[in-house]
Formats: C-alpha cells, structure tokens, sequence
C-alpha cells in the first residue's frame, strides 16, 4: 500500500504522521486519506475534494502533473510527498 | 466599557488589554498565521479566530478558557458542488470574514470570501450554508470587490428579534430576511452604484456595501459606508438616502454607529476608490453627529504627517458604552479613543497588517 508523508508545517496545527494510504492514483490515495482523517485532509483538500492550490504533492521523486484530476499513478510500494509549494505563504 | 481588544492580523492574533497606563499587547495567539475573523461571544465567553493559511484553507478554532487553549472547530464549508450545474462560482470558502453572534444561545453568523452565509446554533461546533441565499437567482450576478469572489461581510441581527437579518454583500447587494435566514428580499433603494453603466446603477444587486451596521437603540437606521460614499437607511435598509456632506472624502470601507445615539456615526475616508489611502496621506476619522447633515474631521492624536494607513471594513470598532472605539490599520498601526474620537492613542506597538479589530469581554 502506498505510503503518505505530510510536511512538518502541518505539525503546527495538527498530528500529520505519515500513514499507508489505499489508491493506485494521487486522487485515490488523497480520498483515502481524507476518509481515514478527515480534519487532516481539510488541510490539503478543499471541500470540493480540490487539492489546494499552494499545496503540492510527489510521488517519489516525481512532482505530479495533474493537479486537477490528481490522475497521476502512485505503485503499490510507492512514497506520497504531501508538501508546501513555495508559493501562498 | 471593554477593556479588552481582540486584533485579527496578517500574523496572528493580538488580544490587547487596557490597564492603568493605558493599552498594550497581553498575549499573542497563532504567531505567524493569517487571522481573518474574530469574535469574543458575549453570551457564552467563547473566543473564536478564523484563520486563512496561505497554504492550508481556512480554519476556525475556539477557546473556552479566555485564550488559553484552542481547539479546531469544523470550520465553515459548501457541500458539493452540484454535477451538470451552470452555476459559474466556485462553492469553496476563500476565508470567514465575519464571525457574528445570532442573538439567541448557540447561534453564531459566518460571512465568507466565497459568498456563503454560514450558520451554526451549537456554538461552532458545525456550520449549514443558507441555501435560501445562496439560491437566489440573482447570487449569480454576484462579483467580487477587492478579492475574487464576493464576500458577506456584514450581519445586522435586530436586537428584540433575532429572526430579523440585513445582510451586506460586497459586491451583492444588502439582503433582509424577517425568519432567520429561511427567506430573502434584496432591498437596497437608493443605493447608487457609479461603477455601473447607466441604466444599471440603480440596480440592487450590483451594489457594493463595503460595510453595515446598525444602532442598538433604533435597528431601522442602518449606515452603509458603500463604495460609492455613505449612505443612511432609516427604514431598516429599504430605502436609502446618499450623504454627500462627508469630509475629506466618502469612499472608504469601514463604519461605526454609536449604539444609542443613531445620528453619530464614524467613517475612516480614504481617497477613491482603485487608490485607497487617505487623502493627503494624513489618517483622520470622520464624525456625523446630525445623521450625514455634517461631518467633524477627527485628527488630535492621528498621524498627520505621511500616513498611508487604510483601514479595512471589520478593522473599526466601538464599545457598548459609545464612547470608546478603537481601530487598526494596514500598516500595523491600532489608535484607541475614549471619548469618541475627540482625541486618539495610538497603541505603543507596532502590529502586523490588521485585517479586524473587535472589542471583546
């Protein structure tokens, strides 16, 4: 399953330890996140299950490319980087 | 009086309190986040503070025990957005910007940058978009003044009749409803919007309220500082009357009503309207103690010298006494007054950019 870590920013509002997550894609694996912890998931989705627009998100070394859909695959052993883009602070 | 001031900042919230020597910063609360609303509810104690992280969204948290701890609250949120819709907005809370108590025990008003009128009557713990607003055709007319999106920023709650709201939108109009939110009618007669073209100036829903309160003491007169100047409402916002009497100028975004004197009102003017600092750069307060016939300009104790302070809409304040206000700035700068603005303080700090100000318990 894949596995989703979450910036140390986030620590100054909420635990955010990383967790396995269920998904074969960004989307997927974010929704699950959401269902699992869903005030977490405020933090990086809008209530429109959007991903907000100063976070970003790789997966393993790869920054994904489809912020809009979130289609970009994520393997079975795979690392989800969920991070503060460096704009919107 | 209050002698407490809750200050809502680009980087944090400031609770000042007033001892002996006067006011000064007690203690500092979500360092370094932006807090867009804030509120000391006075029926239950409870403190909430919205705020809009950069990178995060918008969140509320409250505190039970005077600012010692905070907890997240759900914060205000649309339910889906519809599949097939041709709604052309978004259904997304850009921030709170308006965070009002409803009059009865448990119910608190959010006005959001997004559009949505929120409602909660358990104390925050969770929020109802009002659909009935945000159904009205005419919210698809709606556009934003200043930020994207149109934002509810005002909430006039009738003091004996908690049923009866007059909402200000910027830019949507001023919206009354007589059962708590379940209907609306877009009021607003009077109000001129010269951003328009001709024939559409008059037009209810594409006016711009940059703020609205009402006094105390007589609900049916409302102030509205608009984008196009001051207007006063002895009707409880049907119709408008258009001041033309303000000094140095009437564009600007905030208003205070003295709570039981409905003629005196205070206005922060700045020059308009796409420029927005004060005119001449000298920061002054502006006073109408004949409901609009004239205006005293306010300057003892204000920055006479370069001063390019704007003050926005929920960045005004006054007490219940009437006699105290204070307000913050853009630039960082909090004056208080305890006379009605014959003289001012100005806070010995220096804040970050306020975006509220509130007096508090």
């Amino acid at each position: 399953m894949p596995k989703v870590a979450f910036t140390g920013q986030l620590q100054r509002f909420l635990p955010a330890p990383s967790m396995e997550a269920a998904g074969n894609c960004v989307r997927a694996v974010l929704d699950d996140v959401c269902r699992q912890n869903p005030r977490l998931g405020a933090y990086v989705l809008d209530e429109q299950g959007s991903l907000r627009k100063h976070v970003t998100v790789f997966v393993g070394d790869r920054q994904i490319a489809d912020r809009l859909t979130l289609s970009d695959p994520v393997g079975p052993g795979e690392e989800v980087y969920v991070l503060q883009a460096l704009s919107g602070g | 009086m209050s002698n407490r001031i809750l200050v809502g900042t680009k980087k944090g919230l400031f609770d000042l309190r007033r001892t002996g020597a006067g006011w000064s910063v007690g203690t500092v609360h979500f360092l370094g986040d932006p807090v867009s609303a804030v509120l000391g509810d006075p029926q239950s104690g409870t403190l909430y503070a919205a705020l809009a992280l950069g990178h995060f969204g918008n969140k509320l948290w409250a505190s039970h025990d005077d600012g010692r701890t905070w907890t997240e609250r759900v914060a205000p949120a649309f339910p889906p957005k519809p599949e097939g819709t041709e709604d052309p907005h978004p259904w997304t809370v850009h921030s709170v910007g308006m965070l009002e108590p409803g009059g009865v025990p448990g119910r608190i008003w959010a006005g959001t940058v997004g559009g949505g009128l929120f409602r909660s009557d358990d104390h925050g713990e969770s929020w109802i978009l009002n659909r009935p607003l945000w159904d009205q055709p005419e919210r698809q007319k709606w556009m934003g003044g200043g930020n994207d999106q149109a934002s509810v920023h005002s909430i006039c709650v009738h003091p004996a009749n908690a049923n009866d709201l007059v909402v200000g939108v910027s830019v949507g109009g001023a919206w009354r409803s007589r059962d708590a939110g379940a209907t609306w009618s877009l009021i607003g007669d009077g109000l001129v919007a010269d951003y328009m073209p001709p024939e559409l100036q008059g037009a209810k829903e594409a006016q711009d309220p940059h703020r609205v309160v009402q006094a105390r003491s007589n609900p049916d007169r409302l102030w509205c500082q608009h984008h196009n100047g001051i207007f006063r409402s002895d009707d409880r916002g049907t119709t408008w009357t258009r001041i033309t009497s303000a000094k140095p100028s009437a564009f600007g975004f905030a208003v205070a009503v003295h709570p039981d004197k409905p003629d005196r009102a205070w206005f922060v003017p700045a020059v308009k309207d796409e420029k927005r600092y004060p005119v001449d750069g000298k920061l002054v307060v502006s006073r109408t103690d004949d409901a609009g016939k004239s205006f005293a300009v306010q300057t003892n104790g204000l920055p006479q010298q370069p001063a390019y302070d704007l003050v926005y809409r929920h960045a005004l304040d006054i007490d219940g006494s009437g006699e105290r206000l204070a307000f913050g700035s853009t630039t960082g700068g909090v004056w208080v007054s305890e006379n009605g603005g014959e003289r001012w303080a100005e806070l010995p700090a220096r804040l970050p950019p306020i975006a509220c100000l509130r007096f508090a318990a």
